[in-house]
């Protein structure tokens, strides 16, 4: 036996070492399984080769720096007119936009709808990769110390990247969205379509598990669906570069990254998301005060006139549904009118509050604000119509009969205590 | 033809010094994952296999290029996130066979050794597909064009980089 294994030694130790290395392939094939990782080796290399990665990463940052920020400042004044001129439409558009996600945030609070919004991010260098094209990953110069961890969703400002994967000693490992392992759910932006990206042995990615059936335009862009549990709804994917059917029932969709994945030099790690329904704290949440803001320009009444108006020209107007029950102080909208001109009796609540008092939803919803510029309005809770028997003055669509406030009050209505 | 064969009175077998025996396959390691991030078309080389063939051709003990090529390879491995074993394997026989070739052919002049690192970088491509889809599961796809496009760069940059690790040879 001994004369066989010295005359084949070379082969013998060929057969061992690469029986050895099957059986660590198989112990790790079966720890993936039970969701255990093998970290041991992983963990001496990368604490081994990152730190030099760390090291020139440092260096050619700061000469950059050094030579962007103090001696190449050619073209900055142009530079910085265009980026002006830029800034203001980028303020025109937000003022649209603003509007737009108001609204939007009205009616998700009305479904009581509930999404994840990003609060907290940590910004992280790119250090290393794995330098292999058969495993897409990278490694970030930001550790468990940092806030990072497993499963945590990686961005830049163009679009989404990957996800931590591993968190080491001194660097962490991202899996890049177009690597073979990795998924995520995703919505297409036009048509709502819900599919998984995945990433292919070459590299590219495509959008998985849609019906042959369906209409993908080249050109939609994709985003996160926020169903995998790690990205948050609504970033930014990429688009759709080409849609065919697939061989089985599925669509094969082409989709080119928004990131340049292949050039990442900073990203950003979302270490923290929140769970709540949006807040409209902070906005008018009633359909009326909405209206009223979009009115024609009434004068400013003046200050005294707001404050300190003689109390018999002051109508306390309780909104039907928010009529607090007996010895609870009303929120009430306090306005300044003259008598009559509304139809509003001064003093008079609607009969239809006494039955409403409870409501816990206009409780929740009533702010005790001044109604704008005013006007003399009833506020029905938030997504309710008024009773039938109420009093109505400002009929949907249309401005409410309103009267400006008399511009001089006089100087006792002024002294009058509120 | 440039690959000649050789007796074994005419093989020149050489040794390495322990910096560099540890520091070379470091630097290519380290280059390796480093560099494609800048220039991502550098992703298409693979510098540990080169040591690897290097070490394995100039040292000519199949045992030495085994343990060599297996070493680097889980070190390689090591930084992805596939399991560990895989480019072990792959560069283990890489270094294995480079070695035992080593011994019977001349493998010290440009041509011959553009032909072999042509060759041990498609035997190690099926290897690590063979192993990755075989024992692991990986759902990898075979490309002849992008495989014989790979060797030839990889030849091509093999010429000259072992040209530059020439002058660390000493002989025995």
């Amino acid at each position: 036996m001994e004369n066989i294994i010295s005359r084949y030694r070379n082969v013998s130790v060929l057969v061992a070492v690469l029986f050895a290395q099957v059986l660590l392939l198989g112990v790790q094939v079966k720890r993936s399984e039970e969701n255990r990782s093998t970290r041991l080796i992983r963990v001496w290399t990368v604490d081994l080769i990152t730190p030099f990665e760390k090291a020139i990463v440092g260096v050619q940052s700061g000469t950059v720096n050094l030579w962007h920020e103090y001696f190449y400042l050619r073209g900055v004044r142009q530079e910085n007119r265009e980026l002006k001129q830029q800034i203001e439409r980028m303020q025109l558009e937000q003022v649209r936009l603003n509007n737009d996600a108001e609204q939007s945030r009205r009616l998700q609070a009305l479904m009581g709808f509930k999404e994840q919004f990003i609060s907290h991010t940590v910004a992280a260098q790119v250090i290393g990769s794995s330098g292999s094209e058969r495993s897409r990953v990278i490694y970030i110069d930001k550790v468990a110390n940092d806030g990072v961890g497993k499963d945590m969703p990686v961005i830049t400002s163009d679009g989404v990247v990957g996800k931590v994967l591993n968190v080491f000693h001194s660097s962490s490992q991202v899996l890049l969205i177009d690597d073979q392992t990795s998924g995520v759910g995703t919505i297409l932006e036009q048509s709502r379509l819900q599919g998984v990206l995945e990433g292919t042995p070459s590299g590219e990615i495509i959008l998985d598990k849609i019906m042959n059936d369906e209409q993908v335009q080249p050109g939609e862009k994709v985003l996160t669906s926020g169903g995998d549990g790690i990205f948050p709804k609504g970033l930014l994917i990429g688009t759709v570069e080409a849609a065919v059917h697939g061989p089985e029932s599925f669509l094969s969709i082409k989709v080119k990254p928004a990131a340049d994945l292949g050039r990442l030099e900073e990203v950003l790690v979302i270490t923290q998301k929140e769970e709540r329904a949006p807040d409209v704290a902070g906005t008018n949440s009633r359909a009326v005060d909405i209206l009223a803001q979009r009115l024609p320009s009434v004068p400013d009444k003046p200050p005294a006139a707001t404050g300190g108006g003689d109390k018999k020209d002051q109508t306390s107007v309780t909104s039907p549904t928010d009529a607090p029950p007996s010895g609870r102080a009303a929120a009430t909208s306090t306005v300044s009118k003259k008598p009559g001109t509304t139809g509003l009796t001064p003093g008079v609540s609607n009969p239809a509050a006494s039955n409403s008092g409870k409501n816990p939803a206009s409780e929740r919803s009533l702010p005790e604000e001044t109604a704008p510029d005013s006007y003399s309005v009833v506020k029905p809770a938030t997504g309710t119509f008024p009773a039938p028997n109420q009093k109505k003055v400002s009929p949907p669509g249309k401005p409410p009969a309103v009267q400006p406030q008399p511009q001089t009050a006089p100087a006792a209505q002024q002294d009058q205590p509120q | 033809m440039p690959i000649t064969y050789t007796s074994k009175e005419q093989i020149e077998v050489y040794r390495f010094s322990l910096p560099v025996t540890i520091a070379v396959p470091l630097i290519a390691i380290f280059f390796q994952a480093f560099v494609p991030l800048r220039f991502p078309f550098f992703a298409i080389f693979d510098l540990p296999l080169l040591v690897v063939i290097f070490f394995a051709v100039a040292r000519r003990s199949p045992v030495a290029g085994l343990i060599t090529g297996s070493l680097i390879g889980i070190v390689q491995d090591s930084l992805t996130h596939t399991p560990i074993g895989l480019f072990g394997i792959a560069k283990g026989v890489v270094g294995y066979g480079a070695s035992s070739l080593g011994v019977k052919l001349d493998v010290e002049n440009a041509g011959s050794r553009f032909l072999v690192t042509v060759f041990f970088y498609v035997v190690h491509e099926f290897i690590y597909f063979m192993v990755a889809r075989g024992l692991v599961g990986l759902s990898l796809h075979w490309s002849w064009p992008h495989e014989l496009r790979s060797a030839i760069a990889n030849a091509i940059l093999a010429v000259a980089l072992f040209s530059l690790l020439d002058r660390f040879k000493r002989r025995t």
